[in-house]
């Protein structure tokens, strides 16, 4: 089972909860998490790092080749992104490997096949293993602006290398465009996580039209719940939207967090809220 | 010689605009004989991406010489401008057009 | 005129509160733009409500005119996306995965497949209820965030401050480090990094600092929740020291963030504000170093 951990808004918990899920599941569960964040990714943070895989990971992109080229200027015709650009003046061909979607076309149809597809780095998987569970995580080089292929080689990482009787947690970029959609649009399910203020709330709802649009099922994890949970509660009930948990405000939580720490075994309400998560899931694994 | 200056309209009073690849207008001088030819850049500066190399491919299709703008070219537009021997005078979006070609001539711009 | 734009690398470090503190609270004339276009918040603060908006269009994607369609199957060949699927001889282009690479619609021996424009979202040119300028934005739904739209967000957020002769425009950026953040710093004046003392807060802000520094702008950062974790903090300072960077100020973890946020206000508003003093004094450090 493949289950996303998204949220519209940064910084409301999605690492948070991924990782102590991951935890607070892995004493009765087979679980491996994987952080999807490649632009910013945390989860690794909160985990040992004695024992870790590192794959470099590439995407394909055209080179030209001069001397096969006829300057006919297939390429800068077919490549809707302006990635090959024909110059006529230097007689040159030059490629954009940072403006390629790696749509092939300038290389398919390329008379004289001047446009091999070759490789470029984008970024690395990191693989640790830990006693409990393991962590894969995607990291986007600096400089690299297109998280979305990294993300879809991360997830197909994790599948090639865990099977179906796992539980998959995945830890999502923040934001509602490509890349989150990329990161849940093959999981079965998603756990919105907001907080309680008119920001969280206001993503919130953006987060939640986008989970219909792509016909997940979804439910909603509530961090820093305090004074203005109704805010949530009130949406929830509205919409019929199950709201999983509630995990509470606390300055202690925040320490932890600062230094890097589980938190899900500090107090029985912390835990309780992780069981209910938990069997929130499990209920969903036996009805699939 | 062919100077490119990036344009915010077609005119010879309106602004430098600091943009290159997004630049609404490109004004094309020409040294020789005086001549200005205002090149309308807008279905460039709209494409979703990529504008900077396809303005690059423009303006080195122009025969340019010497390019004023503002910001400067980007990383990506900026090495196919070298290579093709373009000098690139930046910071110049305070100027009008006009402004910018004397502040030129006189050699009070600065080399990016 | 010159442009401010707030980073954070990590969400939830108080980014949008300092931006929205910092427009509220300075005498000069200032225009706001917001670029985390895919979660929108700085409006929420500002009294502003979405109107009809300028409709963007970016990109293209496929679509099979089933009519014309023999069923071929090319098009599900060469695609590199897996965005076309066949069901019982029938060819369909999910809009959800297609790049808009338009190599099938080139290939299409029936010339079935055609290439539409993406409206992927739309473009506002409000007030607040301080009568300062925003100009905002909101994607389209599961569209795609090219950079695009938050490149045409400050567009127009220069064209309003032309016009309304701002002195600064002060750009609300948005997270992460890929193309919304890279066309969030294109063309800054400035760039002020908002972190928090977590291990997360540092890592993202080092990252992001990586970006900043390969556009070669001037920088300074603020931390917020400074006391949250006083060794952590003491890390932020050391790595600012070493890369050169001003630490331009340091907010206490406090109430007054979540509190004006619950209300929908500005932090600074309320009368005997606690953290007004550090706002401004941060104010006046950021116009000296532009």
């Amino acid at each position: 089972m493949k289950i996303a951990i998204a949220s519209g808004k940064g910084g409301t918990g999605k690492t948070t909860v991924s990782v102590n899920l991951a935890a607070y599941m892995s004493s009765k569960y087979k679980i491996i998490l994987t952080d999807l964040d490649v632009e910013e990714p945390n989860s690794s943070l909160f985990l040992d790092k004695e024992n870790y895989d590192k794959t470099i990971i590439s995407r394909m992109v055209p080179h030209w080749n001069k001397s096969t080229c006829i300057s006919c200027g297939k390429c800068n015709e077919v490549c809707n992104f302006n990635a090959v650009i024909q110059i006529e003046a230097l007689n040159e061909v030059v490629v954009f490997p940072k403006l390629c979607h790696s749509c092939f076309a300038c290389s398919d149809l390329c008379p004289t096949s001047s446009l091999p597809m070759g490789r470029e780095r984008v970024g690395l998987i990191n693989h640790h293993f830990h006693k409990k569970f393991d962590l894969i995580e995607g990291i986007l080089d600096i400089g690299q602006e297109q998280a979305v292929p990294l993300i879809a080689r991360t997830i197909a990482y994790t599948d090639k290398h865990y099977s179906t009787d796992y539980i998959k947690i995945f830890d999502s970029p923040p934001g509602t465009s490509c890349p989150v959609i990329e990161a849940v649009k093959d999981s079965d399910l998603v756990l919105l996580v907001t907080e309680p203020t008119p920001f969280g709330l206001n993503d919130l709802k953006i987060s939640v039209e986008v989970m219909r649009k792509l016909n997940k099922e979804f439910g909603i994890i509530v961090n820093r719940a305090e004074s203005h949970l109704q805010l949530i509660n009130n949406y929830c009930q509205r919409e019929n939207i199950p709201l999983i948990a509630k995990l509470p405000q606390s300055r202690n939580i925040a320490e932890l967090y600062s230094q890097g720490k589980l938190v899900y075994r500090i107090d029985p309400q912390v835990e309780n809220e992780f069981m209910k998560i938990s069997q929130f899931i499990e209920i969903k694994r036996a009805g699939k | 010689m062919i100077i490119a200056i990036t344009a915010t309209g077609n005119s010879l009073d309106e602004q430098v605009d600091p943009r290159f690849g997004r630049a609404k207008y490109i004004c094309i001088h020409d040294t020789e004989n005086g001549t200005n030819k205002f090149v309308d850049t807008g279905d460039i500066a709209s494409l979703p991406g990529g504008a900077g190399p396809k303005m690059a491919q423009k303006i080195i299709g122009e025969g340019t010489g010497v390019l004023i703008t503002g910001n400067g070219p980007g990383n990506n537009a900026h090495g196919v401008i070298t290579r093709a021997g373009i000098k690139v005078y930046a910071g110049a979006q305070n100027y009008t057009i006009k402004d910018a070609l004397a502040a030129f001539e006189n050699g009070e711009l600065e080399e990016f | 005129m010159k442009e401010i734009v707030v980073v954070s690398g990590k969400g939830g470090t108080g980014k949008t509160s300092i931006t929205a503190a910092l427009a509220f609270l300075s005498s000069e004339a200032i225009t706001l733009a917001d670029c985390d276009v895919d979660a929108a918040n700085l409006h929420l603060l500002f009294g502003v409500k979405y109107d009809e908006g300028e409709e963007f269009y970016s990109g293209q994607l496929a679509k099979i005119d089933q009519n014309k369609c023999k069923s071929c199957g090319r098009c599900k060949a060469v695609c590199h996306f897996d965005a076309i699927t066949e069901s019982e001889g029938q060819y369909f282009i999910s809009q959800i995965d297609c790049e808009g690479c338009g190599y099938c619609a080139r290939i299409c021996p029936q010339t079935a497949i055609n290439m539409n424009d993406n409206m992927a979202g739309k473009l506002y040119d409000s007030t607040t209820r301080f009568h300062t300028p925003m100009v905002h934005a909101r994607l389209g739904i599961a569209a795609e965030n090219s950079g695009k739209l938050v490149a045409k967000v400050k567009e127009k957020a220069r064209e309003v401050a032309v016009k309304n002769k701002s002195d600064y425009i002060l750009v609300d950026g948005s997270p992460g480090i890929g193309c919304p953040v890279v066309s969030s710093l294109s063309g800054a004046d400035y760039v002020l990094i908002v972190t928090e003392p977590t291990v997360s807060g540092i890592h993202d802000l080092e990252r992001v600092y990586e970006v900043v520094k390969q556009f070669d702008l001037e920088a300074g950062v603020v931390i917020n929740k400074n006391d949250l974790n006083i060794s952590k903090s003491k890390e932020i300072k050391e790595y600012l020291q070493k890369n050169k960077v001003e630490l331009l100020a340091s907010f206490p973890w406090h109430q007054e963030f979540s509190e004006s946020l619950a209300l929908g206000k500005i932090v600074g508003e309320k009368e005997n504000s606690t953290l007004k003093p550090i706002l401004i004094k941060l104010w006046e450090k950021i116009k000296e170093s532009i």
